[in-house]
């Protein structure tokens, strides 16, 4: 399946006339083109304000560089207590710990939905669903309660554990998706050379869902990244702080001199997931086409 | 199992309910299950006592009865919360969908280069989430800032967008229509499926582009939009970062962007009022459930199922 435009041949009508036709797709070009300019244009000025001496992004609209200047990321890099190579490498941490807990426990969910069959399934299920919609607000208290009689406060673990117990039930209906649009012969050859259900898993349903394992990965990179309210709460030793946390630090301690300095470090938070969203584009078009996750 | 009895299942197709693979099942879902008991049922049915209890943490939880709902009934703080969490859902959230449906069906025209302005129309649901782009906001609001940078030389009066209480909660909307590039995709997908020989016998019949789009695409989107509308509800009710930083953590000014979720923040993580954030977490549920259930049940009145 491809998610590249299969141009619609459009009907004539009575009001399609021929300069019409030709004009037509310039004026909706341009219009996209306006949008396009809109919708991205406070973006491309902040990374071009970050590169610019510190007080004309209070003057300078434009986004036009005459002399680039890299003192603000120098100066940002250094402003906390640490330096930002430290929040970036906890962010990465959390970051990559989820991303393992997500694949492992979410395809071992996915897969005995999927393709097993037993007792209380169709219960399971459903109560998997209903989870997919839960507000984290109302487990949050108490999970923050349990966390920190458990001594965890401060440390990456209350932000992984629940990902390796697939408490990202999205994945789950994900990958259950998937895996039934694989033909279910593959696993019955696989049965007939002696594969018991782990070796049907292992050697043929994981190869085929790297596609589901590809979203899974792309989407959990970019939303634990970016996640604020589990982090801030579970985070607060300034040693142990990650991008998004740290970069609130910032705000809260920055007098309106140093916003070049706060803006070149929001620029160097959101590469990661801009080259995420390069990369896995395609990944990211297909998993929300097919599941409507955001 | 061995390859002979494989062999003697291949072909026929299992009855449900026939051959059960209990142990390798519950295997498989073991984290799972832990983690739904551990992690989020558990938490619930403690939240669920908490919020009738008076827990700071420290002491531990002191049974207080309806105490913490009736002092909601009167919490004029929390009150404005709700309101201020409803006018940006009910606001938001149309809008979105709109221009996310706009931009769908004109890039579906087959658009040269739709691949593209899809992607650029779909970055900012991406990035919008992020600390980084509500910095950014707060500077692009601010008295200083760019949108006043950009219009005051256009003769327009510029004033502080988010310092001023009557437009701090419109920067945050108009910072949910950003995103509108995830509804949008899907809505793509949506328009992909309806067949083209629907709009050639339209045409055929004489039907304006207008005239198409109300009697074709409209009616064979309904599940679509519905599926969005579902989905951006929920989600804008969970709102909670972009007000958090543009506001410095205080809802403020005059807590007009005092989300729902903020005031929970505060009362519970700001105060340790863990009892009243627990109360005020179950009507969160409540409210999203309400929320959903109206949307379930008003859908059988205006979404369309083509089969």
């Amino acid at each position: 399946m491809t998610t590249e435009t299969l141009p619609r041949s459009v009907p004539a009508t009575r009001a399609t006339t021929p300069v019409w036709r030709r004009v037509r797709p310039a004026l909706t070009h341009v219009a996209l083109a306006a949008a396009a300019v809109v919708m991205l244009y406070p973006v491309i000025w902040m990374v071009v304000s970050s590169l610019r001496p510190g007080n004309e992004i209070f003057r300078e609209p434009g986004i036009l560089v005459r002399d680039l200047r890299i003192e603000n990321y120098r100066l940002g890099w250094n402003a906390l207590t640490e330096p930002f190579t430290r929040y970036l490498l906890n962010s990465a941490a959390v970051v990559l710990g989820a991303i393992v807990g997500n694949l492992v426990s979410c395809s071992m969910a996915a897969y005995a939905f999927a393709r097993l069959n037993f007792t209380g399934k169709k219960f399971w299920f459903a109560i998997m669903l209903v989870t997919i919609m839960l507000p984290i607000h109302v487990v949050i208290v108490p999970q923050y309660i349990l966390f920190s009689q458990a001594g965890w406060i401060n440390t990456f673990l209350p932000l992984i554990v629940p990902k390796l117990l697939a408490t990202d039930a999205f994945f789950v209906f994900l990958m259950v998706q998937f895996i039934r649009g694989i033909p279910r012969e593959l696993d019955e050859a696989a049965r007939i050379d002696g594969c018991g259900k782990g070796g049907v898993f292992l050697r043929v349903i994981l190869p085929l869902m790297v596609p589901a394992l590809a979203t899974t990965t792309i989407f959990t990179f970019i939303w634990t990244w970016n996640d604020f309210f589990s982090q801030l709460i579970y985070l607060t030793d300034p040693k142990m702080y990650t991008v998004p946390v740290a970069l609130r630090a910032f705000v809260d301690a920055t007098a309106s001199t140093s916003w070049g300095s706060l803006f070149a470090m929001s620029v160097v938070s959101l590469v990661p997931v801009f080259l995420a969203f390069l990369l896995g584009q395609r990944f990211l078009i297909k998993g929300i086409a097919t599941t409507g996750i955001k | 199992m061995s390859a002979l009895s494989a062999l003697g299942t291949l072909g026929r197709k299992k009855p449900p309910g026939q051959k059960k693979d209990n142990v390798a099942a519950y295997l498989f879902l073991t984290p799972w299950l832990l983690g739904l008991f551990v992690i989020t049922i558990g938490p619930m049915i403690a939240s669920l006592y908490l919020a009738f209890t008076d827990y700071n943490l420290i002491q531990a939880p002191q049974w207080t009865g309806l105490e913490n709902f009736t002092r909601m009934l009167s919490d004029e703080r929390l009150h404005n919360s709700l309101k201020v969490t409803f006018t940006y859902v009910l606001v938001s959230v149309p809008i979105q969908l709109a221009v996310a449906l706009l931009l769908a069906v004109v890039l579906d025209r087959g658009v040269r280069g739709m691949a593209f302005y899809r992607s650029v129309f779909y970055l900012p649901s991406l990035l919008g989430s992020s600390v980084a782009i509500a910095i950014l906001w707060k500077q692009i609001f601010g008295t200083d800032g760019l949108l006043n940078q950009l219009i005051t030389p256009l003769g327009f009066a510029g004033k502080g967008w988010i310092s001023d209480p009557s437009t701090a909660l419109g920067t945050l909307v108009v910072l949910n229509v950003w995103t509108f590039g995830a509804p949008m995709v899907i809505f793509l997908a949506g328009l992909r499926q309806i067949p083209a020989m629907y709009y050639e016998a339209a045409s055929v019949d004489g039907a304006g582009p207008l005239r198409r789009f109300f009697s074709i695409t409209m009616p064979l989107l309904t599940p679509i939009i519905f599926f969005n509308l579902v989905l951006q509800i929920i989600h804008a009710f969970q709102s909670f970062t972009q007000a958090f930083v543009v506001s410095g953590g205080t809802g403020g000014p005059s807590d007009s962007t005092m989300f729902y979720t903020l005031y929970l923040y505060d009362r519970g993580f700001g105060n340790f009022d863990m009892g009243y954030a627990s109360a005020m977490a179950w009507f969160l549920l409540v409210i999203i459930g309400v929320f959903t259930a109206a949307n379930f049940v008003a859908s059988k009145y205006w979404v369309f199922y083509d089969d």
